[in-house]
């Protein structure tokens, strides 16, 4: 690792100050994605502000309508919460399946999507459920947050403070993980409720995209065998050690099948 | 710093922790790990570093009560923490519940991954206190690795351990 400064912020404008002033600052949350990549020597930030002690950013809130989450919850925390797993029990599933139990005691839900890794699977439920991001600054819409590769539509002195999710009428979330690392080859995550038919997809591209196709033949049948058939086209799809974009195009359908029968229970 | 070729110069900071109930400072750089910290710095290195990638669990120990990945969080993120740490577990000659049913259960070979076993299975036993089965043990030792035993003989200990520890 290349050093950097350290510094803990006391309050969210103090984070996003200490991110301004600096050279190349950036957020610490878990770390769990950001740790690895500063020990590959793969990013060299000149400030590391740490948003360990912002309590505030901890929380789950439910209502009728909503899931709320702040943006320094855990996964575990995610996952455990009784009240998550009645409203939208996929997100509370899609918790439990990132990483392992040590990784989900430290990772939260606003590093994983600030950080935007192809493979995570927090972004797929962002898209999936239609969710919208809430920052010190603005409200921005789960569809526009996601831009590209480890890109989203943060600026860079810009914090995630919680992500607020309307709860569907039926979701669900399948990913096909790497044995190692957990992260999602493919996860796809589909729902249906207040914000449409929903089918998106993580692991497979650059970020989370939404499968038109699939979605337009959900809204006219809500059933498993509406998107077997449907291919994905492997064009703009990822090929590493793990996969190849042509398997991973298969996933993609496999998984929406298989996301789909989990939703209709 | 003579002939030192560094563009930004170290700082180190006094780190402070409680570890295995013990009040412990040492000075790190901001990059230090805090598995660094424990085996460099305080010299206990019962703590491992297998893949150093936060996947194999080797480095796994407690902090504030919860089974973490201590080579994928920096000292200074533990600055003021609990810590407890394998060499925390035993009661003076006597094992720690989870320790004695690995001894029993013949649940290691070489040892390497044991101590990182052992802390993230005390956590599984925390989390299904109640009940908890064979399957449930499986998935979540799904981030620790081990390639001596199969994992099979861990289970049983685990599931031991479980039986002990809810007693």
């Amino acid at each position: 690792m290349y050093d950097f400064n350290y510094k803990r912020a006391s309050s969210v404008d103090d984070a996003t100050a200490s991110v301004a002033e600096a050279d190349e600052g950036k957020f610490v949350a878990g770390g769990m994605t950001l740790l690895p990549t500063l020990k590959q020597r793969l990013a060299q930030p000149s400030d590391l502000v740490d948003l360990a002690d912002l309590g505030d950013l901890i929380g789950i809130t439910v209502n009728d309508s909503t899931v709320t989450i702040g943006a320094m919850t855990p996964h575990a925390v995610v996952n455990a919460s009784a009240d998550v797993q009645k409203a939208i029990p996929a997100l509370a599933k899609l918790a439990g399946l990132i990483g392992d139990p040590m990784v989900r005691n430290r990772g939260t839900i606003g590093g994983s999507i600030s950080n935007n890794d192809p493979a995570a699977d927090y972004p797929s439920a962002v898209v999936g459920l239609g969710a919208t991001v809430h920052t010190n600054k603005r409200e921005i819409a789960g569809d526009d947050f996601f831009v590209g590769l480890f890109e989203t539509a943060l600026e860079e002195d810009e914090l995630v403070t919680k992500v607020v999710f309307p709860v569907p009428d039926k979701a669900a979330y399948m990913k096909f993980p790497n044995p190692a690392s957990r992260y999602a080859i493919v996860g796809t995550f589909v729902s249906q409720g207040p914000q449409g038919t929903r089918v998106a997809v993580t692991g497979a591209g650059s970020h989370v995209f939404r499968q038109s196709d699939m979605e337009a033949a959900l809204e006219a049948n809500f059933a498993s065998e509406a998107v077997e058939n449907i291919k994905q086209d492997d064009s703009d799809l990822n090929t590493d050690i793990h996969a190849s974009a042509e398997y991973r195009a298969h996933l993609v359908t496999i998984m929406a099948k298989r996301a789909v029968a989990e939703a209709n229970g | 710093m003579s002939g030192a070729k560094m563009e930004t110069p170290m700082t180190t900071t006094t780190v402070s922790m409680t570890v295995n109930g013990k009040q412990v400072s040492a000075d790190v750089e901001n990059r230090t790990l805090l598995v660094q910290y424990l085996r460099e710095s305080l010299g206990l290195t019962g703590t491992h570093v297998g893949c150093d990638t936060s996947q194999c669990g080797a480095c796994t120990i407690y902090v504030n009560g919860l089974p973490i990945k201590s080579c994928t969080m920096l000292a200074r993120q533990a600055d003021g923490a609990e810590v407890t740490t394998i060499e925390g577990l035993a009661d003076g000659d006597t094992l720690h519940p989870m320790q004695e049913a690995f001894r029993e259960n013949h649940a290691l070979q070489c040892g390497f991954c044991t101590p990182g076993m052992v802390m993230s299975a005390i956590g599984i036993v925390e989390r299904n206190k109640d009940s908890l089965d064979e399957k449930t043990v499986r998935h979540e030792l799904e981030g620790n690795f081990c390639r001596c035993t199969g994992y099979h003989n861990i289970v049983k200990a685990i599931l031991a351990a479980h039986k002990e520890m809810t007693a």
